[in-house]
């Protein structure tokens, strides 16, 4: 009990801190959505209407420092995350909720399938270590990893979009048909997937397998593995119920760590592809300068981030009752 | 970016303490000598130099000038133009040449601006303890997990412009906590040890005990994180320059991307823009992360196969 606590303290400190760092930021730095309006209207505004606008956009600039976070902090509570500057008079929320459920979707789908298969393989390549598979697959996976996401996607357009035309490259669906649920319309969501789905999980997978490879290579030179072999169990069995169940955990565990970078391919990726989520989002608010944009869409990203670690951390607590013992 | 690949699990390796500095050349010469053996290491070290050396001697290699608009545009590949011409009618082989210099540049001074904010970090937590160390590892672990690229989107679009060095910055102050995350039990690991109490003892002042009694036993991890920074430095640099951020008119291979992508080159006939400067990435990428896996390997010799091991053996006994 005393660790879910714990997580949970954790996990508000940190939104607490990335609502405070999204706060101080613009404050801090040169640029901000008043001038970057302004510049899109090309000075042709009147005091009033940059008045109006100021009032739309939440800023203040009268108020103190404090109210205007005491204000922030009132307006994310309900929501309110301000006018988009791109898609103006639009509200920010409004923009990013049509995004979001492209991103989750994309994501967890890739997360999860990388996991399982890198974990599995990372088992195999453990378990014949040194042997052929281990010097090939290791060193090809080393390199992988170090690919870019979005020039794997690169590569991945020309060669099924432009030379073969086997796969649609851009957007997430096509583009003349409307959203409706039919098979016609999953079938499109799903050939459009393919290729930002299958360029994330080859550039990921091989962060699992080199972990649970060096997890297991660990727990096959414990004891209790000996012990399963002078017992004469089926090599499955151990490999599976007795070195790979225990190192699985610590694989778990990195994944809090390794979800940020996970993340940030994904949205190189989805610009890659014109994929309609929320890195797809983030290129449109960095090219018309829509900070209240970003800012919605930081904080959105985070929020995911966040809630995703709290659950792996739920699951290694359920797995592992050493965790629980601990405190 | 890629650190929790190798090191995340891997036991601490021993320090050799006795009390006196290691003896600097000795040790070189034992690193030298199992880089030498490590092939992962030597390939490695192999892309890096050539790219150092594209690097250093852009200006004799490169055949034109990196912007100059001297030829037809989108020509394909031929021995005038190894890799084609932009749609402007630049030279993308040239591009490609002095384009190393700010992507090099980027993960060299990133890399190492972040390394340094990590062991000052890690290292100041561990050794001072209590509240401070508490608060530092609350604000590392609130880092590590805030996501990076959305970050420095951020921080980048409000800096407008402003070219290498706001990369530079921003990829640094979002690239310390994944280090000073490992740094701090490693460097908790030798408070109570014996050689720095002897120092403590003898009435060494604290920097003394910091500079030249801890760091020189963390070098093997500071330098799997100092690599480990530069790639992501180098990930990181392509991926903001190639949505356009930083300076769009420097020359690096980020921007080759972000120009590449902008004209339609995959589609308009020059894909070799945009494929050829990513491939420097991922080579690049590859040489950093075959280098830091062989630290790893070298620091840590229960990673290593089985076969070498057997190897060694029978040299010792032959």
């Amino acid at each position: 009990m005393s660790v879910v606590l714990g997580r949970l303290q954790f996990f508000v400190i940190t939104l607490w801190a990335a609502l405070t760092l999204n706060f101080i930021l613009p404050r801090m730095m040169p640029g901000s959505p008043m001038t970057a309006m302004m510049a899109r209207f090309k000075g042709r505004l009147s005091p009033q209407t940059v008045q109006a606008y100021q009032a739309a956009f939440g800023i203040h600039p009268r108020d103190s420092i404090f109210t205007q976070y005491l204000t922030y902090l009132d307006n994310l509570a309900h929501g309110q995350f301000g006018l988009s500057v791109g898609f103006f008079p639009e509200p920010v929320i409004n923009v990013v909720m049509q995004a979001l459920p492209w991103t989750l979707a994309l994501a967890g789908v890739t997360t999860v399938i990388s996991f399982v298969l890198g974990t599995l393989i990372g088992m195999v390549v453990a378990w014949r270590r040194a042997g052929a598979v281990d010097s090939l697959v290791t060193p090809l996976f080393v390199v992988l990893s170090a690919v870019p996401y979005f020039w794997l996607g690169l590569l991945a357009i020309y060669f099924f979009s432009v030379i073969h035309n086997w796969l649609p490259a851009r957007f997430g669906y096509g583009i003349t048909s409307s959203l409706t649920l039919s098979w016609a319309t999953i079938g499109q969501i799903l050939t459009h997937a393919i290729l930002p789905a299958g360029t994330i999980i080859i550039t990921s997978i091989g962060g699992w397998i080199l972990t649970m490879r060096n997890n297991m290579v660990g727990t096959l030179s414990e004891d209790y593995v000996q012990m399963a072999r002078a017992k004469g169990l089926r090599p499955w069995r151990i490999m599976f119920h007795y070195a790979g169940r225990n190192a699985i955990l610590p694989n778990l565990a990195g994944f809090a760590m390794s979800l940020g970078f996970v993340v940030s391919g994904l949205l190189l990726t989805e610009i890659v592809f014109n994929y309609p989520g929320v890195g797809f989002l983030f290129l449109q608010a960095v090219e018309n300068q829509d900070y209240p944009l970003m800012q919605a869409l930081f904080l959105m990203v985070t929020l995911a981030v966040l809630v995703a670690i709290l659950a792996a951390d739920a699951a290694n607590a359920l797995l592992d009752p050493r965790t629980r013992a601990k405190r | 970016m890629y650190q929790h690949i190798a090191l995340e699990e891997a036991p601490l390796p021993v320090p050799a303490a006795r009390g006196r500095r290691p003896r600097l050349l000795a040790i070189g010469g034992l690193v030298l000598s199992a880089v030498g053996s490590n092939a992962k290491a030597v390939l490695g070290f192999a892309i890096l130099g050539i790219f150092v050396i594209m690097a250093v001697f852009a200006p004799v290699i490169a055949p034109y000038g990196p912007t100059a608009e001297l030829f037809l545009p989108t020509l394909g590949p031929s021995p005038t133009h190894l890799l084609g011409t932009t749609n402007l009618g630049e030279d993308i082989f040239s591009q490609l040449i002095w384009g190393t210099r700010e992507t090099l540049l980027i993960g060299a001074i990133a890399g190492g601006l972040a390394t340094i904010l990590s062991v000052a970090i890690g290292v100041t937590a561990a050794y001072l303890g209590g509240i401070v160390d508490h608060v530092l590892s609350s604000v590392t672990d609130i880092f590590l997990v805030i996501p990076a690229l959305p970050l420095m989107i951020i921080i980048a679009a409000y800096a407008q412009g402003g070219g290498m060095w706001v990369l530079i910055i921003v990829i640094a102050v979002t690239g310390w906590s994944y280090g000073a995350r490992q740094l701090r039990p490693q460097a908790l690991s030798f408070r109570n040890r014996d050689f720095l109490e002897s120092a403590k003892v003898r009435g060494e002042n604290r920097a003394y005990i910091i500079f030249c009694e801890v760091l020189p036993n963390m070098v093997s991890l500071i330098v799997a994180i100092f690599l480990g920074a530069a790639l992501y430095a180098v990930l990181a640099a392509a991926g903001l320059q190639f949505i356009g951020l930083g300076s769009t008119t420097d020359v690096s291979w980020g921007t080759m991307l972000y120009w590449g992508q902008t004209n339609e080159a995959l589609t308009s006939g020059s894909p070799l823009w945009v494929i050829v400067p990513g491939a420097c990435v991922c080579l690049l990428g590859a040489s950093v992360a075959l280098m830091n896996y062989a630290v790893d390997e070298i620091a840590n010799p229960s990673l290593r196969g089985r076969r070498r091991r057997l190897r060694a053996q029978r040299r010792a006994s032959a």
